[in-house]
C-alpha cells in the first residue's frame, strides 16, 4: 500500500502570505473564543455536532477546509506547513474540531487511500462541505485488539449484501450519516483473507443503536445491531475479501491521530474545558503550594513531559516522511500520548490531594473523576500492548507473536466461551 | 540532526573515522588503565579537524563547515557517544562559548584553545552546593591593577589538565567571570575521581591568586547572559553525546535480542521483552528529538533556549541511566561484568544525569520558567 495520496501541489503564496489571508479570515469570520476556557463540544450530545457541521461549512465556503486534502476531492492540496500555520492562526477561534476524529483523520484518509472515485468524490467533498459525519464500526462485543477476529457477517442475497451482527465503540455514532464496517464475508479462510469493508449508511433500516455509558459519565460512544441490513455493491470500500487492506490503513491513520500527528486534523483546541491542558500554575496557586518545591517538582516534570511529546511528534512526523522512520512508528506516538497522558493525570492527582477526592467547592474534584478513566487513553484507539506490539515487530523487527489462528479456516479458530 | 549539507557530512566522516581509530573503546580501557585522562597530542589531532573551532567566529580563528557551528558542534558530541570518547570537549566548549561573547584582550587564548595547544576549563561549582551558577563565594577583589582571587571551586572537569580556568567570582558584589592560569601562585589544583573510565575533575583553591585587570571576561552587565550561554552549550553537549551512547548501545542490545536464543527461540520474540525494547526505541526517539528541538533554540539564540534546554536536559536525564539498566538487563549476567562494554556507557551517562543539574533541578527551573511565561501574559 502507498502512502496517502496528499501530495503536495505548487502553490505561489508561501506559509506566511497564507497565514496572513487566514488571519483576516477568521477574524471575519469565525467566532472568537478564549483558548483557556473554550465553549463545550461534549461529543455525546447532539448540539456540539450540528454546531460543527455549519463552522465546517463557514470553512469550506471561505476556503480553508481540508488544507491537506487533494484539490479534486475539495481540498486545497498543500503541504503540513500550511496546515501547521492555519491551527496556529485560529487557536482562538471556534473550530468544528470534534469533527477531526475520526471524520477527517482516520475515516477521509482511509477513503482518500483505498476508496473507489465515486466514493472520494463523494464523499471526502461532502466531509469537507460540512455535510457528511462519518464513524468506524470496527471493535466488536467479542474483542477489540483481535480486529481480524470480527465476527458480524455479510452474506450475499442476490446482488444484495445482507449484513447480521454488532460493533461496539463507535464514537458519536449516533450524530454520524456513514461508517466504515468490517464484516466477514468468508468464514473458509484464513481470518484476514475473509474480509470486507462496507461504508454503511447509519440510518438505515436494520441498525439499532445503543449508548455505552462510560466510567467519567460520558455517552459518546455507541454500540449497533445489525438485523438483516441490506446493502448494495456501492457500499463495498477496496475489493470484497480485501477488507483487512482497508482496515489496515484505518488503524495506520488512527495511531497517528490519537496521538496527535495527523496533517488531515485541523485546528488543535480543546473540545472543551475537560480537555483543556493542566494550568500547574494555577492549580498550585489555588492549593496553596505555590511556594512548596515537591509540589513544584512535579509540575514541572509534567510540563516537560508534556513538552517532549509535542517535540516527539514532530520529530516522528518528519522522520516517517523522510524515511529515517518506518510508517509503523505512528505507534511510537501512540503509546507516548498514553504515558504522557498517565504522567500528567497522575501528577494532578496528587498534586489537587484531599480537594480531588471531596468535592470541598473548589472544582478540584474533576481531576479525581478524571482519574477514574485515565486507562482511556490507553485503550483507546487500539491498545498500547497491540502498539507495542506493533513498535517490537514493525520497527524494531524482532519475530510476530505466536497466533493459533495464523493461516487455519476461520470457522476452525477457536473463539470465546459462550 | 538537522539537514545534512554535503561539507557537514564530509565533517561527519572525518570526525567519524577518527573516533572509531583513535578513540575506540579498547583504547578507552588503555587510558583508564593508564590512569590518564586523554592524551594532549590526541587532543591537537582532534583540534585540528575543527571540534575546537565550531562556537568561534572566523575573525578570531574559527568557523563551522555548515554556519550553524552549535549544531556542528553537537553532531560531534553525538559521535564522540558512540565511542565514549575521552577528551576535554566539553570544558574546552563552554569555556570558548564564554570567550567568543566578550573576546577583548582574549584573543590568544581563544587561538591557543582552538588550537589544542591549551586545554581550558570552567570553574563554576562551588564546594558543597549543588548546581547555581550564579551563586559565587569565591571573590575576586580589586587590588592595584587588577584582582585578587581566594576560594574554592570544585567539580572542575579535566582541572588537573588545564593551563586556564575561567572562574566564576563574586567582585564588589556582583558576578564576573575571570580566566586564571593554573600556573599562577596560590592556584592549588587537587584531582577528584568520577564515575566514568576517564574523566577527571578537581578542586581548585585560590589563596591571593592575582591576576591582571584584563583576565576580566566581559563585563558585569554582560556576566548572567555569558553564563546562561556556556551553561546550555555545556547541557547541549551533555545530551547530543547521550543520544550518540543511547544509539550504539541499543543498536548492540537490538542484535543481542535477534541472536541470544532461550528454550529455542530468540529473546526478541518474547512479548515481555519486545514490550521493553519498544519502550526502549520510545524513549530513545523522545531523547533525540527534545534533544534536536533544544540545540536548535540554543544555535538561534531563541528566547525560548533555558526552557528549551532544561526539558532536554530534564527528559535526557531522566531516562538515559535507566534505559542503559534495561539494556544491561536485556543482556543478563554477561552485562553486570567489567569485560562487557555496556558499563562503559552507563557511567558516562550516570555522571551527565548529574552535573550542570540533574532532571529534578531541571524540572525546577521549567515550572519556575513557566510561572515566569504565565505572569507575564
Amino acid at each position: 500500500m502507498t502512502e496517502t495520496a496528499s501530495a503536495p501541489t505548487e502553490t505561489t503564496e508561501s506559509v506566511e502570505e497564507f497565514a496572513a489571508r487566514a488571519r483576516a479570515w477568521l477574524a471575519e469570520n469565525m467566532p472568537s473564543i478564549d483558548p483557556i476556557n473554550p465553549p463545550e463540544h461534549d461529543r455525546g450530545e447532539e448540539a456540539p455536532w450540528l454546531r460543527a457541521r455549519e463552522l465546517q461549512t463557514k470553512l469550506y465556503e471561505g476556503g480553508f477546509a481540508g488544507i491537506c486534502f487533494p484539490k479534486e476531492y475539495g481540498g486545497l492540496g498543500l503541504p503540513i506547513a500550511y496546515q501547521k500555520t492555519f491551527d496556529n492562526e485560529s487557536r482562538c477561534y471556534e473550530l468544528p474540531i470534534i469533527l477531526n476524529t475520526p471524520t477527517f483523520t482516520i475515516c477521509a484518509a482511509t477513503i482518500l487511500d483505498t476508496g473507489s472515485e465515486e466514493q472520494k468524490h463523494q464523499h471526502i467533498s461532502a466531509v469537507l462541505r460540512g455535510d457528511e459525519v462519518l464513524v468506524q464500526l470496527l471493535s466488536e462485543p467479542s474483542g477489540g485488539s483481535d480486529l481480524a477476529g470480527v465476527i458480524t457477517r455479510a452474506e450475499r442475497k442476490g446482488d444484495r449484501w445482507v449484513i447480521n451482527g454488532a460493533k461496539t465503540w463507535s464514537t458519536s455514532a449516533f450524530a454520524a450519516d456513514y461508517g466504515l464496517m468490517l464484516a466477514r464475508t468468508d468464514w473458509d479462510v484464513p481470518k484476514h483473507e475473509g474480509l470486507t469493508m462496507f461504508l454503511v449508511p447509519i440510518d438505515s433500516p436494520g441498525i439499532t443503536l445503543r449508548r455505552i455509558k462510560q466510567v467519567n459519565g460520558s455517552v459518546e460512544f455507541c454500540e449497533e445491531f445489525f438485523d438483516n441490513l441490506e446493502l448494495g455493491d456501492d457500499a463495498v470500500v477496496g475489493e470484497v475479501n480485501g477488507g483487512w487492506q482497508v482496515a489496515s490503513r484505518q488503524l495506520y491513520h488512527e495511531r497517528r491521530a490519537v496521538g496527535g500527528g495527523s496533517e488531515f486534523a485541523s485546528g488543535i483546541g480543546a473540545e472543551g474545558k475537560s480537555d483543556v491542558p493542566i494550568d500547574y500554575v494555577a492549580l498550585l496557586q489555588a492549593t496553596g503550594q505555590a511556594d512548596s518545591e515537591r509540589a513544584r517538582e512535579i509540575a514541572g516534570r509534567a510540563l516537560v513531559h508534556r513538552a517532549v511529546r509535542e517535540q516527539l511528534i514532530d520529530h516522528v512526523y518528519h522522520g516517517v516522511l523522510d524515511g529515517s522512520l518506518p510508517p509503523a512508528a505512528g505507534s511510537i506516538i501512540r503509546v507516548t500520548h498514553a504515558d504522557t497522558h498517565h504522567l500528567e493525570f497522575d501528577s494532578v492527582l496528587a498534586l489537587s490531594a484531599s480537594s480531588g477526592v471531596v468535592d470541598v467547592g473548589d472544582g478540584l474534584i474533576r481531576y479525581g473523576e478524571r482519574y477514574l478513566s485515565r486507562q482511556t487513553a490507553a485503550l483507546g484507539g487500539g491498545t498500547t500492548e497491540i502498539a507495542r506490539n506493533i513498535i517490537g515487530e514493525r520497527v524494531l523487527g524482532f519475530p510476530r507473536e505466536y497466533a493459533a489462528d495464523r493461516g487455519v479456516a476461520f470457522n476452525q479458530v477457536k473463539r470465546n466461551k459462550s | 540532526m538537522t539537514e545534512a549539507s554535503p561539507e557537514r557530512l564530509l565533517f561527519a566522516s572525518t570526525t567519524q573515522s577518527f573516533l572509531e581509530k583513535e578513540a575506540s573503546l579498547g583504547r578507552l580501557r588503555e587510558l583508564h588503565g593508564a590512569g590518564t585522562a586523554f592524551e594532549a597530542d590526541w587532543w591537537r589531532r582532534a583540534a585540528e579537524l575543527g571540534w575546537t573551532s565550531l562556537l568561534v567566529p572566523e575573525e578570531l580563528g574559527g568557523g563551522s563547515v555548515s554556519g550553524d557551528g552549535v549544531a556542528d558542534l553537537a553532531l560531534v558530541a553525538e559521535l564522540a557517544g558512540k565511542t565514549v570518547a575521552p577528551g576535554p570537549l566539553h570544558p574546552v566548549s563552554t569555556v570558548l562559548a564564554g570567550l567568543v561573547e566578550a573576546p577583548e584582550n582574549h584573543e590568544d587564548t581563544i587561538e591557543s584553545l582552538v588550537s589544542g595547544e591549551v586545554v581550558g576549563s570552567w570553574a563554576v561549582y562551588q564546594p558543597g552546593k549543588p548546581w547555581s551558577p550564579l551563586d559565587a563565594a569565591v571573590t575576586a577583589t580589586p587590588s592595584g591593577s587588577g584582582f585578587r582571587i581566594d576560594g574554592v571551586k570544585d567539580r572542575v572537569e579535566a582541572g588537573a589538565e588545564s593551563a586556564i580556568l575561567l572562574v566564576v567570582a563574586r567582585s564588589e558584589g556582583v558576578v564576573r567571570q575571570f580566566l586564571v592560569p593554573t600556573d599562577a601562585p596560590g592556584v592549588s589544583v587537587e584531582p577528584q575521581r568520577s564515575i566514568d573510565m576517564v574523566k577527571t575533575y578537581a578542586r581548585v583553591r585560590f589563596d591571593g591568586v592575582e591576576v591582571d585587570g584584563s583576565a576580566a571576561v566581559g563585563s558585569a552587565e554582560q556576566t548572567s547572559d555569558m553564563i546562561a550561554r556556556q551553561s546550555q552549550i555545556a547541557m547541549i553537549l551533555q545530551c547530543a553525546e547521550i543520544v550518540g551512547m543511547l544509539e550504539t548501545v541499543l543498536d548492540f542490545t537490538i542484535q543481542w535480542g535477534f541472536d541470544r536464543h532461550s528454550f529455542g527461540r530468540p529473546l526478541g520474540s518474547y512479548q515481555a521483552l519486545k514490550h521493553k525494547y519498544a519502550d526502549l526505541k520510545i524513549w530513545f526517539e523522545a531523547c533525540r528529538a527534545t534533544t534536536n528541538s533544544a540545540v536548535a533554540e540554543v544555535a538561534s539564540r531563541s528566547p525560548g533556549a533555558e526552557m528549551a534546554v532544561s526539558i532536554a536536559k530534564s527528559y535526557v536525564g531522566e531516562h538515559a541511566p535507566g534505559m542503559l539498566q534495561d539494556c544491561t538487563q536485556l543482556h543478563g549476567g554477561i552485562g553486570v561484568t567489567w569485560e562487557h562494554d555496556l558499563h562503559l556507557f552507563l557511567r558516562r551517562v550516570t555522571l551527565y544525569r548529574s552535573m550542570f543539574g540533574t532532571p529534578e533541578e531541571h524540572n525546577l527551573n521549567v515550572y519556575a520558567l513557566t510561572e515566569q511565561l504565565e505572569s507575564v501574559s
